[in-house]
């Protein structure tokens, strides 16, 4: 069943992920002041949010694993921030070959820059950290508590372009603006693919949550048979 | 209140035990006076350079002598099981952190005022203009480390690879701490005044200190309980 789901999803993303790049490169005309270089914005921006709704969800997952020890919970708090992690390093990729052509520079200590490197590297030491403890249940516990610490980061990533001066653009969407900084064409386009990112997410999410449960059987059994001997 | 006297208990513990075998402090200022020295030869910044660079230099240099410190803070608890037994005693989880980081908080001030008084020296730098301004941002900066040490130092202490996992995990969550602390830094030690930008840093030196303060004491059970 969940084999199924994640098929349906990944091809659900596929389909969409056609339709934008037909919209984004036959439909939408240049941006007026950017060029052409501005059709890599709408991966940039989805990929750093599937990646921050990530670290929340984990966050959430984190929490459900202190509260009701299921392991279940922290093998997808995991799995979610590894997907999470792959999608936070698209956006800087992105976002540096952005900077490249339109500031002319690869990068810049800009706060917002700054704390999204910040933020994959805390989420990468978080999956360093679990591949150095063996035992599951105490793997679960302290990388819980790591995921809770971790996502304080993500508020600042999120809120660095209202707090700080940044050479980073300002807010452009609707939802944080009020409306009124990016065309209705534009807009559109932005969304749906936001929506096939995050459909992408989703089942990458589903198939590493089934590989993190087959790798917790095979440890219990190998476990077992170490006990047995 | 019960919590707060366990962690002095705690705390005058560790600093008792520090006193007589002075294994951290003995390491943690002889790798900071090691910096400066190879700081002062690889670049040989004149007065002005030393003025845009001692925030950060200083601050780099407490956050990596600060990492010899976490790592014994409860390591030395291992052998014996001593860990073990003081979790079985009545004091709470957060009291152990906490006393903890209390005693963490005073071996790097320790050090840290080890480490100016050579920086002053050995770089021609007159600290002492803005004392009471620069004692409070040493505090605030260094009750934030002390605290995410303590708390890591705790997570880490079973791991195998502690030494190179501490690093690799504390460094990242400090950095929003140590920018605003090297850019208050920098400003007392260049003797210019404070623009209204500059409170932010101070807000953030506090707000990082109460956060993670909190999230220590919400999370001690499950950080310290096996």
């Amino acid at each position: 069943m969940r084999d199924k789901l994640a098929i349906g999803l990944a091809a659900a993303a596929a389909g969409l992920l056609a339709n934008n790049l037909y919209q984004m490169f036959m439909v939408l005309p240049d941006e007026a002041l950017q060029g052409a270089i501005y059709r890599i914005l709408f991966f940039h921006a989805p990929a750093a949010m599937v990646g921050m709704i990530g670290y929340f969800v984990a966050l959430t997952f984190s929490v459900l694993y202190l509260t009701s020890k299921n392991l279940i919970h922290d093998s997808l708090a995991a799995s979610i921030v590894e997907v999470s992690l792959v999608f936070s390093v698209v956006n800087l990729v992105t976002g540096s070959i952005w900077a490249r052509i339109i500031w002319g520079i690869w990068w810049t200590w800009d706060y917002r820059l700054t704390s999204a490197l910040v933020c994959v590297l805390i989420f990468f030491g978080y999956l360093v950290m679990r591949r150095a403890i063996d035992e599951p249940t105490q793997r679960a516990r302290l990388s819980s508590a790591l995921c809770i610490f971790g996502c304080v980061d993500v508020v600042i990533v999120w809120k660095s372009i209202e707090w700080f001066r940044n050479q980073h653009p300002g807010p452009v969407l609707d939802f944080r603006t009020g409306g009124g900084k990016m065309d209705p064409a534009y807009a559109h386009v932005f969304w749906m693919n936001f929506v096939a990112i995050l459909l992408m997410a989703t089942a990458l999410v589903l198939v590493r949550t089934r590989q993190e449960a087959t790798s917790r059987e095979i440890d219990s059994l190998r476990r077992l048979a170490h006990t047995a001997a | 209140m019960k919590t707060v006297k366990h962690a002095l208990l705690i705390a005058r513990k560790d600093l008792a035990v520090e006193l007589r075998t002075k294994e951290s402090l003995n390491a943690a200022g002889a790798f900071s006076i090691v910096i400066l020295l190879l700081f002062s030869f690889a670049f040989d910044p004149d007065p002005e350079q030393v003025k845009e660079i001692g925030g950060g230099l200083l601050w780099l240099v407490f956050a990596f002598a600060g990492a010899l410190v976490f790592n014994r803070s409860f390591a030395r608890e291992l052998p014996n099981d001593c860990l073990d037994t003081l979790l079985a005693s009545p004091l709470s989880p957060a009291s152990l952190l906490t006393g903890k980081a209390l005693a963490n908080f005073v071996m790097l001030l320790a050090m840290e005022l080890v480490s100016i008084v050579i920086f002053g020296i050995f770089f021609n730098v007159n600290w002492t203009r803005h004392i009471g301004e620069l004692s409070l941002v040493f505090a605030l900066g260094t009750w934030g480390i002390s605290m995410l040490g303590a708390v890591f130092g705790a997570l880490t202490v079973n791991l195998r690879l502690r030494e190179l996992m501490l690093p690799i995990i504390i460094y990242p969550l400090l950095i929003p701490l140590l920018i605003a602390a090297i850019e208050l830094t920098k400003l007392l030690l260049a003797n210019q005044p404070p623009s209204p930008s500059d409170f932010l840093w101070a807000k953030i030196l506090i707000v990082f200190d109460v956060v993670f303060t909190a999230l220590a004491m919400m999370l001690a059970d499950t950080i310290l309980v096996n």
